[in-house]
């Protein structure tokens, strides 16, 4: 499956991304903003996305609601210290499928994949 | 500044700390500047708009942050390193981000960080604010999270006139 990251952390990043390869997902890009993943996705092809809200450039929301509006239904998790409820929903109204709250342990990480993955699997 | 707000940053570093870096920290007695007072040689600093304008910075010796960044990286990595810099601004990028979502009934929003690195550097707080140094120990050293933040004109209205509603509704 192929995994795109979208944080403008490098450290974020590199957590995320051992998370993935430890879940077995080897097939990983990386983006450091909304506007990098753009111009990255579309040669990709992304099959789920790990996306964080504040970012330069283009921020999470902006990107997400550019991707849905381009007609794309890849899965996206939110992973962000954004956490008000008003912020999730409005999250959840630009079509992101799922929520992790930074800070989030390893476990919690994987939970989400996979709860996310079996969601769409059985949708 | 109300001590909720103090109460927030405590708890945000406490659980930052714990969750990402496995690093218990303990807290000192938190105690008022005229500035923020940055003792120490680098600075992870957020921005703060909305109900609450100001500063967090995230104050560490060199020694503190060398341990912590290592604990967060999973690898030591050199203080002259882009990376390093990348993990003190996304380590107070979390504190703030937890912090505020504790915030009673406002609306804030943070900036990306910078991130300060260099001996006697001096940051200039927003004017009007407040600021309170939390000292904070952990297995690595000591190291600080300053805040320096006001209510707007805004926040204070909306959270007066909630306080009378509830008033007289009680």
């Amino acid at each position: 499956m192929r995994v795109m990251i979208v944080d403008d952390s490098k450290t974020m990043r590199n957590i995320q991304r051992n998370v993935l390869t430890k879940l077995g997902y080897t097939e990983l890009e990386e983006a450091c903003d909304g506007q990098d993943a753009l111009s990255k996705a579309g040669a990709f092809k992304p099959e789920l996305i790990l996306l964080d809200w504040n970012m330069p450039n283009m921020d999470g929301l902006a990107f997400l609601k550019t991707y849905r509006g381009q007609g794309h239904d890849t899965p996206i998790i939110m992973v962000t210290t954004e956490s008000e409820k008003p912020r999730v929903v409005e999250a959840i109204k630009a079509g992101v499928n799922n929520y992790l709250v930074k800070p989030f342990t390893p476990d919690g990480l994987s939970g989400r994949i996979k709860e996310t993955l079996e969601k769409m699997a059985a949708a | 500044m109300d001590t909720s707000y103090i109460t927030a940053f405590i708890e945000a570093t406490q659980i930052v700390f714990e969750t990402m870096l496995s690093m218990p920290i303990t807290f000192g007695r938190p105690e008022v500047a005229e500035s923020i007072p940055t003792k120490y040689d680098i600075s992870g600093i957020i921005g703060l708009s909305g109900d609450v304008v100001g500063a967090v910075v995230l104050s560490f010796p060199t020694e503190t942050a060398g341990g912590v960044v290592a604990a967060f990286a999973g690898e030591p990595l050199s203080v002259k390193s882009d990376d390093f810099a990348d993990a003190i601004g996304e380590l107070a990028n979390m504190i703030s981000g937890s912090a505020k979502a504790k915030f009673p009934g406002r609306s804030v929003s943070i900036s990306c960080p910078t991130v300060v690195i260099g001996k006697n550097h001096r940051i200039h707080q927003p004017s009007d604010s407040t600021c309170i140094s939390i000292p904070c120990h952990s297995p690595c050293g000591e190291f600080a999270v300053e805040v320096c933040i006001r209510e707007t004109d805004d926040a204070v209205g909306s959270h007066q006139a909630a306080s009378e509603t509830a008033s007289a509704a009680g």
